[in-house]
């Protein structure tokens, strides 16, 4: 089957994929930074128009979101599954 | 009304009622047909007002088609295709029984013009779909199903008691129209809590996570669809420009993917994420513009499809291999790659990944907030936006598709792509998903309002991808945190969970205590000498008064006593018998009159 076999062959290069992964987060940082590139006319905000603000933001907000869900499972919002009243 | 116009929920219902009389082949047929049929109804549908009919003081409309109602009905009436599709093979015709008559109460809803033939269809919504959640017929689903019909029953009271009072202060005015934001009194608020319950708004949204998961594979994906978007329907077309509603969008967006992360089983985490998703929904309708109330509804009619094959893929790995936790699949890719594939199109969708339908839908509600200087909102709904891309993504594809193998060999041997109608569904949705994502242009003319929005401009795209990417490396490096655990979660059905557990030993403990000791009382100081009293009296009557005058209490004694072995003790035999004495008294009485 095709699908499966370009979800292996991706698979088998594992290695090859993560430095194609840097490589495009590099990019995106680089183009942002570029006027000609990307308009920041349209940015709503002072901040947005930082080189890199979103890249900033999404790392950001996806460590604060893991830790504060993490925070709050811990805290009780997590019960194991033989407590389940169903 | 100058144009035949007939309502597409008839349609429905009565194509309900004729399935338990199809055999297995015709009903197959029928199952495409009836829903084929709607749509064509609704896309063919001209503008106007229909089905008006008087009713004791008032006139109902069942029929008011416009553009806000059009957009909703092309896509409920969509998706009920889809989801019929999907089940075409479910053998059990009470589920498509119900599934049709709830997709017509939410049609019904939706072309309603006044308030009261809004209720007739949203209790019918209520009444309906919970059999999608009985029909599991296990425990759990049961127990779900319960706690979902009383919450929906509160919703209703709230919504009832709300229509009242707003109708006698509008003078016994009706219809559904947008409300004033400016003091709108105490029947308006009434009517928003109970809108507000069917949209799943925190504090009154734990009844989604707990029921849909619980619903039949096919079930909870017409239940991922109605009951939220059309409340959607509902505030967009009543309350638009109430800001409190976009306090509460956000507040929905970011608690629907914080419980994501918790959470063990896929349909749970699919029904966070319509809270989620439903907040963005709700937070534009708040923003009131008519660019955000436009990125509402087109996000709704984009959500409807994405979660819809969000839910026929987690549904069919349900379905094929039996297990739906986290912890017990993994690494499927091998044996379900098309079901994963699609699965997939429905992750990026919702991720709002360029060439996908949410890419267009949902930062248009997010550039209206910017737009209308709610700087805070639209932050706020870009960082749930990170945790959507995460925990869909990332958390979900990866813990069954492509993590460590946590399957069983039986569960390993089971798993597989679906049968071929269950592998169309899914394939239509996702290439609607993503013909939308490219072609936003056709989907923006069903809007509302006229659009002046272009998504694909370089500063969006790179603010997405930059977003999205990060979000990814951010995932990347704590993947061993979001490593799936055997846990529930708890959310705010504990309290009324533990309320009922309350009640429950209330009611058998001391209350019932009580009840004995009354009863044992009442029995010796009360009902004992009563019953000897009467029981003279009655000899009394019988000898004296009786006996002294015509003896009519004697003669129908005697006449009871013989016709009671005519008495079965079942209560359908007395009712026949009661009822053809009756027809044969009528009878006598004619012949002789």
């Amino acid at each position: 089957m095709t699908l499966l076999r370009i979800i292996e062959s991706l698979r088998a290069r594992s290695a090859t994929l993560l430095k194609a992964g840097i490589g495009v987060l590099v990019l995106l940082v680089v183009l942002d930074a570029l006027p000609f590139v990307v308009d920041k006319a349209d940015a709503h905000t002072a901040a947005e128009r930082l080189p890199g603000f979103w890249a900033v933001y999404g790392l950001a907000g996806c460590f604060l979101l893991v830790y504060f869900a993490k925070t709050l499972g811990a805290a009780g919002i997590q019960k194991g599954e033989d407590s389940s009243d169903e | 009304m100058s144009e035949f116009w007939i309502h597409p929920s008839l349609v429905l219902f009565a194509g309900a009622a004729l399935l338990p009389f199809l055999r297995a082949k015709e009903r197959m047929i029928w199952l495409l047909a009836v829903p084929a049929v709607v749509l064509a109804l609704v896309l063919t549908m001209p503008s106007g007002e229909f089905g008006s009919t008087a009713f004791l003081e008032w006139t109902l409309v069942f029929g008011r088609v416009d553009a806000l109602s059009r957009v909703f009905a092309v896509i409920m009436a969509l998706m009920c295709l889809i989801g019929s599709l999907y089940a075409l093979k479910v053998k059990d015709t009470g589920q498509h029984v119900a599934a049709w008559t709830y997709v017509g109460g939410s049609l019904g809803v939706i072309f309603a013009g006044d308030l009261l033939v809004v209720f007739l269809f949203w209790e019918l919504m209520a009444f309906s779909s919970v059999f999608l959640i009985w029909a599991r017929r296990t425990p759990e689903s049961l127990a779900a199903g319960f706690r979902y019909l009383l919450v929906h029953t509160f919703g209703g009271l709230a919504l009832l008691a709300g229509i009242v009072l707003y109708g006698a202060a509008q003078g016994g005015d009706f219809t559904f129209a947008a409300f004033s934001t400016v003091d709108p009194g105490l029947g308006v608020w009434l009517i928003l809590v109970g809108v507000l319950l069917n949209a799943a708004v925190p504090p009154l949204h734990a009844w989604l996570p707990d029921a849909y998961p619980a619903a039949t594979f096919s079930g909870s994906v017409f239940l991922s669809a109605f009951t939220t978007k059309t409340a959607v329907y509902a505030l967009c077309r009543g309350f638009a420009g109430f800001e409190i509603l976009i306090v509460l969008g956000v507040i929905m967006a970011l608690y629907g993917v914080i419980y994501a992360f918790l959470v063990n089983d896929p349909r749970r985490l699919l029904s966070y994420h319509i809270v989620s998703q439903v907040g963005f929904m709700v937070a534009g309708v708040g923003i009131g513009t008519a660019m955000a109330v436009n990125g509402a509804v087109a996000h709704a009619f984009a959500h409807i499809l994405y979660k819809g094959l969000l839910f026929m893929g987690c549904g069919t790995v349900l379905y094929m291999t039996g297990r739906s936790k986290f912890t017990e699949l993994g690494g499927l890719y091998a044996k379900m790659p098309w079901t994963m594939f699609f699965t997939l199109v429905g992750a990026l969708s919702i991720s709002a990944v360029p060439l996908f339908s949410g890419f267009v839908s949902k930062s248009m509600t997010i550039a209206a907030g910017y737009e209308a200087h709610h700087y805070w909102a639209a932050f706020l709904l870009m960082l749930a936006s990170v945790g959507t891309f995460v925990s869909i993504n990332l958390k979900l594809i990866h813990s069954i598709w492509f993590g460590e193998r946590r399957a069983d060999d039986e569960t390993w041997e089971k798993a597989a792509d679906p049968g071929w109608n269950m592998t169309a569904a899914m394939g239509v949705t996702a290439f609607l998903c993503f013909i939308i994502g490219i072609f936003p242009a056709s989907f923006y003319n069903l809007l509302p309002h006229a659009v002046d929005y272009r998504p694909f401009t370089s500063y969006h795209l790179s603010e997405t991808l930059q977003l999205l990417a990060f979000a990814a490396l951010g995932y990347y490096l704590l993947r061993k945190k979001l490593e799936p655990k055997a846990v529930t979660c708890l959310d705010l059905d504990a309290f009324y969970r533990t309320g009922g557990r309350g009640f429950a030993w209330l009611a058998s403990a001391p209350l019932q205590a009580v009840d004995r000791f009354w009863s044992a009382l009442h029995e010796k100081g009360g009902i004992v000498p009563l019953m000897r009293s009467a029981l003279g009296v009655g000899r009394f009557d019988n000898r004296y008064v009786d006996g002294a005058v015509d003896g009519t209490a004697h003669a129908v004694r005697v006449l009871g006593n013989r016709l009671r072995p005519l008495q079965r003790g079942s209560l359908q035999q007395s009712l026949t018998l009661a009822f053809a004495a009756l027809a044969g008294l009528l009878l006598l009485f004619y012949l002789l009159a």
